[in-house]
């Protein structure tokens, strides 16, 4: 039986590895989470039969399976769109806190005296995982707003971080090699809580995305750990997948925005009083407003007008008001494109999703590169809640945190129409030059607002 | 080093090799979807929580193992609802596309 047992996890991991592989092509990818969840059935179904059930295990069993199920699919139905990535976070958090369980239990059954090959893979994925755990709830906090964005810093920050790592490591050597310091994995385990949060404190709420990614992959490799725990080829294959794909999607998140994982990861120090003073310096210029029905001849009036959406557009709901702006301009003999940042919105890919639940035709929406060349000939470029994406500070001051991370050239178009709610910044906390430019009209207010607005005075000229 | 563990070390590292090679051509609006999907595959520690709390039987492996059973089950479940959530939009996109083919300008 038990070889009926390892070719069903055999499969399982084959399945694992499809179902990554469809995700990243568009047509496949929703099959590929398919794949994906059938391979997890799979191994699920093959552990069950080979557990020895105590009279207690098999209720607490069934009653976290439930009170699991319940959480996962209210929490995963009931989330608005524009809150999927703190979601994804708080799954994520769930994935490492169970990994760390797994191995403390592991390692309480084990005594005071584990065999090394035991006790090592139990303290990694004790620690990655209550890093992991930790730091989730900390990028959700931050992307559901429940503490501010904007990167928290102390002087000596580093200093504070340097010794509690090095204080795991004292303790992981302690529980490793002596083993008798009663509680000492409950330690080990607060201690790695305590980095969880002080390491994801310092990093600004725009880069969460490559921040959850990261510890996305951490997730993985506790698991792999706790497979090497408890000798089981699943979680060992499954759970390093995870820990590879994740690190390169790490990669290439941080590279979609122009910069080194390092960067976004420590990129706080130093730099935010830097940013703070340049922003200072520009107090007192002039913004130029319009009016709705000036705005709206502009827009009639074009031959190619650009939409570069962004995160206030998500929040506002405005995707069908876009569309239906993008509609009546077409009418008109408008040609209307969408410029999608990669990391428009606050995950990449967050602008394909929300237009295309607006209908909006796959033609129309551009990728960067695609369109970059275009915002030259371009009559008006619409920037809908968007701000950090089309900052030239990106291209010309090379103090700024966004510096070298590639930008939408919107600023070569004839017009720039900016939808804001107000003057504030952006996600990233950097002043944006574009929006003192002479040629920028600003037009204040709920997207949406204004989007309707805009709707009803095009039909009227 | 026993044969057991030069084997789980062999898996180990070929799936490094896997998991980087399966992944590196995912286009960018792919990259959240991707990262949820992957999130809900090391829900597999759910695995690893069945056999902790299928033997638990003192008050605390009672309690590790129903939080890590608890814990575990939200990651599977909430990771492949909501990365289908995500993709189900992608989907729609592409069926407009046929139903509407060409848009007049």
């Amino acid at each position: 039986m038990t070889l009926v047992y390892a070719l069903a996890y055999l499969l399982a991991a084959v399945l694992f590895i499809l179902g990554l592989r469809q995700l990243s092509s568009p047509k496949t990818a929703r099959n590929g989470n398919f794949t994906a969840a059938a391979g997890m059935v799979i191994a699920l179904g093959a552990t069950v039969p080979q557990l020895h059930f105590t009279g207690a295990g098999a209720v607490i069993i069934l009653l976290g399976v439930v009170i699991g199920a319940a959480i996962g699919t209210i929490g995963a139905r009931q989330v608005k769109m524009t809150q999927i990535p703190q979601m994804v976070a708080l799954f994520n958090g769930a994935g490492g806190g169970a990994a760390a369980l797994v191995a403390v239990a592991e390692l309480v059954k084990f005594g005071s005296h584990p065999p090394l090959t035991e006790a090592l893979p139990s303290v990694f994925s004790i620690v990655i995982g209550s890093v992991s755990f930790a730091g989730s709830l900390i990028a959700f906090a931050k992307l559901q707003e429940l503490m501010t964005g904007t990167p928290i810093t102390y002087p000596g920050q580093q200093l504070v971080n340097g010794l509690i790592a090095a204080a795991i490591i004292g303790f992981v050597i302690a529980v490793v090699a002596i083993a008798s310091i009663p509680f000492s994995f409950l330690s080990l385990m607060v201690l790695a809580l305590i980095l969880g949060v002080a390491f994801v404190l310092p990093i600004g709420g725009a880069d969460m995305p490559v921040v959850i990614s990261l510890l996305n992959a951490f997730t993985g490799l506790a698991v792999a750990a706790s497979g090497f725990t408890l000798n089981n080829f699943a979680l060992i294959v499954a759970g390093t997948l995870v820990g590879a794909s994740g690190s390169l999607l790490t990669k290439l998140m941080s590279d979609a925005m122009g910069r080194s994982l390092g960067n976004v990861l420590f990129g706080a120090f130093g730099k935010v009083q830097a940013a703070a003073g340049a922003a200072a310096g520009k107090e007192g210029r002039t913004v130029r407003t319009g009016s709705v029905e000036d705005l709206a001849t502009l827009l009639a009036y074009s031959r190619l007008v650009i939409i570069v959406p962004g995160y206030g557009l998500a929040v506002a709901q405005a995707q069908h008001a876009v569309r239906e702006l993008a509609d009546l301009l077409e009418k008109r003999g408008v040609e209307v494109n969408y410029a999608i940042h990669p990391v428009a919105g606050r995950m990449p890919g967050h602008m394909n999703v929300l237009l295309a639940e607006a209908n909006v035709p796959y033609e129309q929406l551009k990728e960067m590169d695609e369109i970059n060349d275009e915002f030259k000939n371009a009559d008006v470029v619409l920037v809908v809640g968007a701000n950090d994406v089309v900052n030239p500070a990106a291209r010309n001051t090379p103090g700024s945190p966004i510096y070298g991370m590639p930008i939408l050239n919107a600023d070569q178009a004839k017009n720039i129409v900016f939808m804001k709610r107000s003057m504030r910044p952006g996600f990233a906390g950097i002043d944006n030059d574009l929006l003192y430019d002479p040629k920028t009209i600003m037009l204040f207010g709920d997207a949406k607002d204004s989007l309707t607005k805009l709707v009803n005075a095009v039909k009227a000229a | 080093m026993n044969s057991e563990l030069l084997n789980e070390f062999t898996f180990f590292v070929l799936a490094v090799f896997v998991g980087i090679e399966v992944i590196s051509k995912v286009p960018t609006m792919l990259h959240t979807p991707l990262m949820s999907g992957t999130n809900a595959i090391h829900g597999i520690i759910l695995v690893g929580a069945l056999v902790i709390a299928a033997g638990a039987s003192s008050p605390v492996t009672i309690i590790i193992g129903l939080l890590a059973v608890v814990l575990a089950t939200t990651n599977v479940v909430g990771g492949f609802v909501v990365t289908d959530r995500m993709l189900e939009m992608f989907k729609g996109r592409q069926t407009t596309r046929t139903q509407e083919p060409v848009k007049p300008k």
